[in-house]
C-alpha cells in the first residue's frame, strides 16, 4: 500500500461515481415524481453513443455532451408517454426503453466503433500540485466531475425549495391530492422524465467522452440498474445519492484495484464485490424504506372519474 | 352566497342528485342531512367539481359559474374537507398548505407560509404544530390542516363531509368552536352528515336529503328531532312488490351464535364491543345501522376475515372462534359482499372461473391437478336456472357485466353451494328494482327452505318487509333487538342516530 493505491483509488472512485451520481439524480427526480424507470440503461447507452458520435462529428466533446443530454430526454419521452399518457405498467415500460435504447445506441454507434477522440479537457485542481504525495491524476479531472455535487445540492435545492419541486413530490406522493391542489400530473412527470433523461444522458456521454473516449455496445456494463439501487440506498435523497454513489465507486475501483495486485482470491469473487455492497445494504435499509419510498411510487394513476 | 338550482346527476345504477335546490348563506352553517346514499355528498363534490352534473345551474354571488375540476372550485373559493384526508403524509403541514396557496411563488419560503398557518390559526383557534410531517399528526389535528389549507387558499365556502366521522367527542366540540368563528367571519360552511345530535348543536340551516332529493328545509328554530327523522326516513312509505307476509318462522336450532365479541380497533374502523347474536334455521336476522357503525366488522367477524379479540363464535353448535376462514366457509356459510367486484369474483376471469373458484376443493381432479369443469358449468346453469334468473354467459369475464348482472352471478354462484347460512351485506345496494325484487326473493327461498340469513342493509324498508328479526348496530354494539311488527321505522332512525325519541 502507498500514496499511488490511494491515489489511484480516489480518482478512480470519482471518475467511476461520477456518471452513477447524474443518472441516480435523474431517476431520484423521476421517482419523486412516482415512476420507477427500468429503462436508465437505455437511455444511459443513447447518451454514450450519441455524445461519442457527436464529438467525433464536431471535434467538440462540449456538443457531443449537449447532444447526449438531449437526446436523453427526448428518448425517455417514450416512458413518459408510456406511463404518464398511456397508463401502462411501469416496469414493463421501463424494460421495453432500455431495449429500444440499446438497438439504437447500437445502430448510432456502429459507425463509430473503434474511433478515438481527444475527451474533455482536465483541469488541475489549482494549488495542490505542491503537495508531496499528490500523484498525478489524483486532482484533475474534466468540468462534468467537478459539477456533479454542484448539480446534485442544485436537484436537492429545485425538490425541497421550489414550487415546481414540490408539486413534483404531491404528484409522487398522492396525486389524487396533488390534483385537487390543481397540479396538472401528466405535465409534472413528462418534466420529471425529461430531467431523468437529460441527467441520465449527461452521464452516458460522460462514459463515452470522457472516460473511456471510445464508443463499443453495451458499454454501460448495468450501470443503469445500479443507479435504480442507489435511488433506494440513498433514500430517494439526492444528497445521500452523493454518498450512495462514491462508495459505489469505491467498491468498483477497490475490486480492480485488489484484482491487480493479484490479491489471491478469484477475480470472479472481486467482481461481486460492489453487488455484494449493494445486497448488504439494501438488506439493512429495507426495513425503514417504507417510510422513505414516494406514497404512490410505481402506481398507476388512472385519474379522477 | 352559492345558488344551486335543478342539480341532476345519474350514475350508471341510480339517480344520485334529482333536480336539487340548495342556497349558501355567508355566516350561516348549513346542515345537509340524509341516509347514506340520499346524495349529500354527491351534490356537494358537484358543488366542488369532482363530478359534473348532467343538468343544472351554479350561480355564485349571482353570477352563473361552471366548476370543471377541484381547481376551478379552488378558484372560486370553494374548498372541501374529505372524508378521507388529501394531505400528503410525508410532508410537513407548512408544504402540505403550500400545496394550496393560490400565488405561490416559484421559489417556495416555507417558513413564510409556516407564519402565514400560525397567524390564521390563531385567529380562528386552530392550533397545530406545522414543523413535523403530516403523518406524525394525530387524526384530529390532520383535520386542522385540512381546514388551514383551505383557509390559506382563500375559501370562502367550506364543505365538511361527515366531517365528525373520526373525530372523538371533544375534538367534535373543537371543530363546532372553529364553525362559530369561522361564521363570525363571514364564511359559509356546508356540514354533511347523518347525525342529529350534531346537526342540532351547530347548524343554522338544515336540509334534509331522501333518495337524491330534497326532503325539506328547517331553519335552527323550526327543527326537532322528530321533524328531522320524519323527514329523514320519509312518512308514507311505499310497499315492496316482494313483502309477500311470510309465513311465521318456526326457528330450529342456531346455526350462529356470537358470544360477547370484540373487535380489536384497526385504523378507522368501528371495533364490535360485546356483540351477542344468534340466527337460527329458518330465519332473517336483519342488521339496521348507518354504515360504518360495526357492520363490516361484524360481517368479517362471522366469515373469519377479523379475528375476535374477545368473545366466542359458535357455528352449527360448535367452539368455531379459531376456525379459518375457509374452515368457515366449508362448514356451509356463503357470503354475498357489499361490493362484489372487490370481495367476490377474479374481475378477469371467466364467470365460470370464478365459479369454480368459489369451492375449487369439491371441483378439483386428479387430486387438483385439474378441474372439472363440465361441473362447474353445469352447476351455475343449474343454480340460475333456480332461481329464475336470466343466463349469462359462462365465458366473459365478470368484468363486463352490470352491477346487477354481476351480483345476480354471485347470488347463483354461492346459492349452489346450498348454504346453511348466508350473510349478505348490502345485497340489493346499486341493483335496478327487477334484480333487487329476484335477490330478496332468493334470500326468502333460503329462509324458507331453512338456511339462516343475516341480511345487513341501509334499505329500512327492505330490512322490515324480509327479516324476522330485526338488531340494530351502533358504534359497534347492538343497541336494540327486536321483530319488525313491534317497532316503528321511526324509533329505529332514533336508535340509529342516537337521538331521543319524541323530542
Amino acid at each position: 500500500m502507498n500514496w499511488a493505491f490511494f491515489g489511484g483509488l480516489l480518482s478512480g472512485t470519482i471518475m467511476y461515481g461520477v456518471p452513477l451520481l447524474y443518472t441516480t439524480l435523474g431517476e431520484v427526480i423521476g421517482q419523486r415524481a412516482g415512476m420507477v424507470n427500468l429503462g436508465l440503461e437505455g437511455i444511459l447507452l443513447i447518451g454514450a453513443s450519441v455524445g461519442f458520435a457527436v464529438s467525433i462529428e464536431t471535434g467538440n466533446p462540449w456538443l457531443g455532451v449537449g447532444a447526449a443530454a438531449l437526446a436523453g430526454a427526448l428518448f425517455n419521452l417514450v416512458y413518459a408517454f408510456l406511463v404518464a399518457t398511456r397508463r401502462a405498467n411501469q416496469l414493463a415500460s421501463g424494460l421495453t426503453v432500455m431495449f429500444f435504447g440499446m438497438g439504437i445506441s447500437a445502430m448510432v454507434g456502429r459507425a463509430y466503433v473503434g474511433g478515438g477522440i481527444a475527451g474533455l479537457a482536465r483541469y488541475q485542481v489549482p494549488g495542490v500540485a505542491a503537495l508531496p504525495w499528490v500523484t498525478r491524476t489524483m486532482f484533475n479531472y474534466d468540468l462534468l466531475v467537478y459539477l456533479a455535487v454542484p448539480v446534485a445540492v442544485l436537484v436537492w435545492w429545485v425538490l425541497y425549495r421550489t414550487r415546481w419541486g414540490l408539486s413534483l413530490r404531491a404528484v409522487g406522493e398522492n396525486p389524487s391530492a396533488a390534483f385537487a391542489a390543481g397540479r396538472r400530473i401528466s405535465a409534472l412527470k413528462y418534466q420529471a422524465a425529461l430531467a431523468c433523461g437529460f441527467l441520465a444522458g449527461i452521464a452516458g456521454a460522460h462514459l463515452s467522452v470522457a472516460l473511456a473516449r471510445t464508443w463499443t455496445e453495451g458499454m454501460t456494463g448495468g450501470r443503469g440498474f445500479v443507479a435504480v439501487a442507489l435511488v433506494i440506498f440513498s433514500k430517494w435523497h439526492p444528497l445521500r445519492a452523493i454518498v450512495g454513489a462514491l462508495l459505489f465507486g469505491g467498491a468498483v475501483t477497490l475490486q480492480l484495484q485488489l484484482q491487480a495486485m493479484g490479491a489471491g482470491v478469484s477475480p470472479f469473487l472481486l467482481n461481486m464485490i460492489p453487488y455484494l455492497l449493494t445486497l448488504g445494504v439494501l438488506l439493512v435499509w429495507s426495513g425503514a424504506r417504507r417510510f422513505a419510498a414516494p406514497g404512490a411510487l410505481g402506481r398507476v394513476y388512472s385519474g379522477e372519474e | 352566497m352559492v345558488v344551486l338550482r335543478g342539480i341532476t346527476k345519474r350514475f350508471p345504477a341510480v339517480l344520485a342528485n334529482d333536480q336539487v335546490d340548495l342556497d349558501l348563506h355567508p355566516g350561516e352553517v348549513h346542515a345537509l342531512l340524509g341516509e347514506n346514499g340520499a346524495g349529500k355528498s354527491t351534490l356537494m363534490k358537484i358543488l366542488y367539481g369532482f363530478y359534473s352534473a348532467d343538468c343544472g345551474e351554479i350561480k355564485l354571488q349571482g353570477d352563473p359559474v361552471h366548476i370543471h375540476s377541484p381547481h376551478d372550485a379552488r378558484r372560486l373559493g370553494i374548498g372541501m374537507v374529505f372524508q378521507t384526508f388529501t394531505l400528503i403524509p410525508a410532508m410537513t403541514v407548512a408544504e402540505n398548505a403550500a400545496l394550496y396557496l393560490p400565488d405561490l411563488p416559484p421559489v417556495v419560503d416555507t417558513r413564510r407560509v409556516a407564519k402565514q398557518i400560525s397567524s390564521l390559526g390563531e385567529k380562528y383557534g386552530i392550533q397545530v404544530s406545522h414543523r413535523f410531517p403530516v403523518r406524525d399528526l394525530p387524526i384530529g389535528d390532520q383535520q386542522k390542516v385540512e381546514i388551514l389549507k383551505l383557509l390559506v387558499g382563500r375559501a370562502r365556502v367550506l364543505i365538511f363531509d361527515e366531517a365528525t366521522r373520526v373525530l372523538a367527542p371533544h375534538e367534535i366540540e373543537g371543530l363546532f368552536d372553529i364553525f362559530e368563528r369561522l361564521k363570525g367571519d363571514g364564511y359559509a360552511i356546508v356540514f354533511i352528515t347523518h347525525k342529529m345530535r350534531e346537526v342540532l348543536a351547530c347548524a343554522d340551516r338544515i336540509t334534509v336529503m331522501r333518495r337524491g332529493r330534497i326532503a325539506g328545509t328547517l331553519t335552527r328554530s323550526e327543527a326537532t328531532e322528530s321533524a328531522l327523522v320524519a323527514l329523514m326516513f320519509g312518512d308514507a312509505i311505499p310497499q315492496e312488490a316482494t313483502s309477500a307476509p311470510l309465513p311465521p318462522a318456526a326457528p330450529g336450532s342456531a346455526l350462529l351464535a356470537l358470544r360477547s365479541v370484540n373487535t380489536r380497533p384497526q385504523g378507522a374502523s368501528t371495533p364490535l364491543r360485546d356483540v351477542c347474536l344468534e340466527i337460527s334455521q329458518g330465519e332473517i336476522v336483519g342488521v339496521a345501522g348507518v354504515s360504518g357503525n360495526g357492520q363490516r366488522e361484524l360481517v368479517d367477524v362471522i366469515l373469519g376475515l377479523l379475528p375476535c379479540a374477545a368473545g366466542k363464535r359458535l357455528l352449527h353448535g360448535e367452539d368455531a372462534t379459531s376456525w379459518s376462514a375457509g374452515q368457515i366457509r366449508a362448514s356451509g356459510v356463503g357470503f354475498v359482499p357489499e361490493d362484489p367486484l372487490g370481495m367476490a369474483v377474479v374481475p378477469w376471469m371467466t364467470l365460470s372461473q370464478n365459479a369454480a373458484l368459489g369451492d375449487v376443493a369439491a371441483y378439483a381432479r386428479r387430486g387438483g391437478l385439474s378441474l372439472g369443469w363440465d361441473r362447474v358449468r353445469q352447476d351455475i346453469v343449474t343454480s340460475f336456472a333456480a332461481l329464475e334468473f336470466e343466463p349469462l354467459s359462462l365465458y366473459a369475464p365478470v368484468r363486463t357485466f352490470s352491477g346487477g348482472q354481476l351480483q345476480r352471478a354471485v347470488l347463483a354462484r354461492e346459492l349452489g353451494r346450498r348454504p346453511r347460512l348466508l350473510v349478505a351485506s348490502y345485497p340489493t345496494r346499486g341493483l335496478d328494482v327487477r334484480s333487487a325484487a329476484a335477490a330478496r326473493r332468493v334470500l326468502v327461498q333460503l329462509r324458507n327452505s331453512g338456511g339462516g340469513v343475516l341480511l345487513v342493509s341501509e334499505d329500512l324498508d327492505e330490512l322490515f318487509s324480509l327479516s324476522d328479526r330485526l338488531v340494530v348496530l351502533r358504534r359497534g354494539r347492538i343497541v336494540g333487538a327486536f321483530r319488525p311488527g313491534e317497532v316503528d321505522r321511526h324509533e329505529i332512525g332514533h336508535l340509529m342516530t342516537d337521538s331521543e325519541v319524541g323530542e
